[in-house]
């Protein structure tokens, strides 16, 4: 029995038999007819007042979810817009589809109005795009997309629709109903089959040097998060006793409160986290990808460190570090393979020869003491210290309260003073490092968890690149929360030019006042207060805590002074970190 | 009779890939950008339909060192479209290129160039006054040393397809039946 039907109709079904329960996006010419079934859906569409919130919003919703976020935009300048999600998504590794509209398909090539070539910008940021040119095959697009999107390393799916074949008004868009099944998905991708079980030689070699090793580091990223694997990791770091580092794109992904925890590693990251895996003789890399920023200078990155290497891409293996054990496989998998291959060999057991690691244990005891995350209060009256701040908010708010946050100084401070002990609470911009994703990002968090407290951590300059977006948070009844740490700077560029451009500030200066961000919230439909006195910090997170029914937004006045640490200075080895000032006479 | 020595083929750090790939629009583009975005230069390049029209087969040389060139590789096998990449090592595959000329040829030098032809095995496809266009179908050495005996004559034209390879047989008699 065939259902006759039309591209556009097709498309909303085939979303709906995909599982699509909420859509980002904003109409236009080319989408439009894709727009009259959405009225009959029970698909959610939340319109978006800018493109680029369209994307983040998908992408904060997969990040807190783990299913796909799903974002709809119509042709050209939409579709332009669009870019930086896919690229940022693409840099994750977060699992995304995207619907494009684009012109009929015989005006395609013409300069039509508002034509571009969105497969061709698209291309490499996407994992795979498409231009679907009949309406028969827009089912089986959708299948292909998802199944892209969400297999394999996760990421981002653009399917480019023209507008012939989704307006019931156009022959062209004239189909019979059908829902391709999984085989005819698997067939028609003949050159996509993911790797997602390890080597059982090479899990083998892998437990044989774990067992072997007296300094070893597990080097987690985000591939646990992706494959689900906190548990199994938890599992395998309990077993072993072997400490743990989380990348910035990993917070979650292993409770900081557990005493294996070292925190996060790189640039910004603690010292004992980045001083560990320089002194390690083996790093076992789990869904991570050698990144520059944890590396610093790469001749110089874990010198005795041997490398076991697990990831899903095969890409991965071997671009920066050689590894000594490549692990091709889904992170879960490999784990639970591991770690059975750990218990054959007596881990967790009196009975092995592994090395004593009690000196390994007490050289990080050591840095731990001496060198803890630390910052001067402020005295009341002055400007707020961003880190006092976001301990404020991390104690004052929910246990599993999601964060998301932009990029810049006050990212690297939410991700080093949280406390994350729950996989998939931050939501964050890492490869691309986009100003102006967290407002979006929140909002999309919230969509997909409505349960849990969100709050966006921004700075000044990346909350006036995305702000707009309160207002699809307000008249969506989406109750998100904003800190923005308003230091009147493009914060972490300033940085850079007090370190290292002998205090020659250009360019970074925003002032305090202009936008006054009260004002602005309370424009866009969201309760706003400012502060600016220590003691005022505790109370307003408290009242924005129990506002649960439209968007709030706090303005915190912060100390411009103030600069992140630890830090290893771009093209300088992870040896060569610059602790606080207060640490800097302390033994290494 | 004795052939003209090879000059030397294409330097060390060419290589030779042999990417099977889906039979559809957009699928060379997404190579292409994949060397392009690296800044590799794709030496010569080859396209066509195999003999499963699903499929077609890329013949890329590309100029490259090996080790970044593994890195291509693995992202070239990331993409949805293709189905499989393999380097074909010259001395373990078999290579053919075309190569059509158009050469300055008057009457009073066109038997010798004739001649010199027929030693290659090429064809002569057209004949005007003062000109012949011929071709050869060959390894690409032979192909360059053919350009290189022509040249002396005058070339007008030159257009080589770029080479397509494909991996020697078990037990091939040595070097192949024809190289």
């Amino acid at each position: 029995m065939t259902t006759h039907t039309n591209g556009g109709s097709a498309l909303i079904k085939a979303l709906e038999c995909e599982g699509v329960e909420v859509i980002f996006g904003l109409p236009g010419g080319a989408i439009l007819p894709v727009y009259d079934p959405i009225i009959d859906s029970p698909i959610r569409h939340i319109l978006v007042r800018h493109e680029q919130g369209a994307g983040h919003m998908a992408e904060g919703y997969a990040l807190a979810t783990g299913r796909p976020g799903v974002a709809m935009v119509t042709s050209g300048p939409a579709a332009t817009n669009i870019v930086t999600p896919l690229c940022n998504a693409y840099m994750d590794s977060t699992p995304m589809v995207v619907i494009t509209g684009q012109v009929p398909y015989p005006s395609i090539g013409t300069d039509a109005f508002q034509e571009c070539d969105t497969v061709g910008i698209t291309r490499s940021v996407t994992k795979h795009n498409e231009l679907v040119t009949r309406a028969e095959d827009i089912p089986m697009a959708i299948r292909q997309a998802f199944h892209i999107a969400t297999s394999g390393r996760p990421g981002p799916v653009l399917v480019d629709i023209p507008k012939d074949i989704v307006d019931p008004k156009n022959p062209a868009s004239a189909m019979d109903w059908y829902w391709p099944t999984d085989d005819e998905v698997a067939s028609s991708l003949p050159g996509y089959r993911p790797t997602t079980k390890g080597h059982p030689k090479k899990i083998k070699e892998a437990a044989e040097l774990i067992m072997a090793a007296r300094r070893p580091v597990f080097y987690v990223g985000g591939g646990i998060l992706k494959a689900r694997a906190a548990e199994a990791l938890r599992e395998l770091a309990e077993l072993t006793e072997i400490p743990v580092v989380t990348t910035l794109m990993a917070r979650g992904a292993f409770p900081d409160d557990h005493p294996l925890c070292l925190g996060m590693p790189g640039m910004h990251g603690n010292y004992t986290a980045v001083t560990a895996m320089q002194q390690a003789d083996l790093l076992v890399a789990l869904g991570s990808r050698f990144d520059d920023r944890v590396t610093g200078k790469l001749d110089g990155f874990a010198p005795t460190a041997k490398i076991i290497h697990v990831d899903i891409d095969p890409a991965e293996l071997g671009k920066v570090r050689r590894p000594d054990v490549p692990i091709v496989g889904d992170c879960r998998l490999v784990i639970e393979e591991l770690v059975k291959a750990l218990r054959d060999r007596g881990a967790g057991s009196d009975s092995n020869d592994s090395p004593d690691r009690t000196e390994w244990r007490s050289s990080i005891s050591g840095w731990q003491e001496r060198f803890p995350l630390t910052y001067e209060q402020s005295e009341p009256g002055e400007l707020l210290k961003p880190q006092y701040v976001l301990e404020q908010l991390r104690s004052r708010s929910p246990e599993d309260t999601i964060v998301a946050s932009g990029v810049g100084q006050h990212q690297m401070w939410t991700s080093q003073y949280w406390k994350f002990n729950h996989p998939y609470t931050w939501v964050n911009s890492g490869g691309l490092g986009t100003m102006g994703f967290s407002v979006p990002a929140a909002i999309g968090a919230k969509v997909g968890r409505p349960d849990r407290t969100v709050w966006a951590v921004d700075g000044d300059g990346c909350f006036q690149m995305t702000a707009q977006e309160l207002v699809t948070a307000a008249t969506e009844r989406i109750p998100v929360k904003v800190a923005i740490l308003n230091n009147a700077y493009l914060g972490m560029v300033r940085q850079w030019q007090e370190m290292f451009y002998e205090e020659r500030y250009s360019e970074v200066y925003l002032s305090p006042d202009l936008p006054d961000y009260v004002k602005w919230a309370e424009a866009m439909g969201c309760v706003a207060l400012r502060v600016e006195s220590p003691e005022e910090v505790g109370p307003a997170i408290d009242k924005a805590n129990e506002i649960d029914d439209r968007p709030v937004v706090l303005e915190f006045r912060t100390d411009a002074s103030e600069k992140v640490f630890p830090m290893v200075p771009s093209g300088m080895t992870n040896d060569q970190i610059v602790v606080d000032p207060t640490q800097q006479e302390l033994p290494r | 009779m004795n052939l003209p020595a090879h000059t030397p083929g294409p330097a060390p750090r060419h290589h030779v890939l042999s990417v099977l790939v889906e039979n559809r629009a957009g699928v060379l583009a997404r190579v292409a950008s994949l060397f392009a975005r690296r800044g590799y230069n794709i030496y010569s390049l080859a396209v066509a339909p195999t003999d499963d029209e699903r499929f077609s087969r890329i013949t890329v040389v590309v100029d490259v060192e090996s080790a970044p060139l593994e890195q291509v590789v693995k992202q070239l096998n990331k993409l949805i479209n293709v189905i499989k990449i393999s380097e074909l090592d010259p001395r373990d595959s078999v290579e053919r290129e075309l190569m059509m000329l158009t050469v300055r040829a008057g009457v009073d030098v066109r038997s010798q160039l004739i001649e010199l032809l027929g030693v290659f095995g090429g064809d002569v496809l057209d004949i005007g006054h003062d000109e012949v266009m011929v071709s050869l179908d060959d390894t690409p050495a032979r192909l360059d040393d053919l350009e290189e005996l022509l040249r002396p004559f005058g070339i007008i034209e030159l257009q080589r397809t770029g080479r397509v390879a494909l991996p020697k047989l078990e037990h091939s008699l040595g070097q192949g039946l024809r190289s």
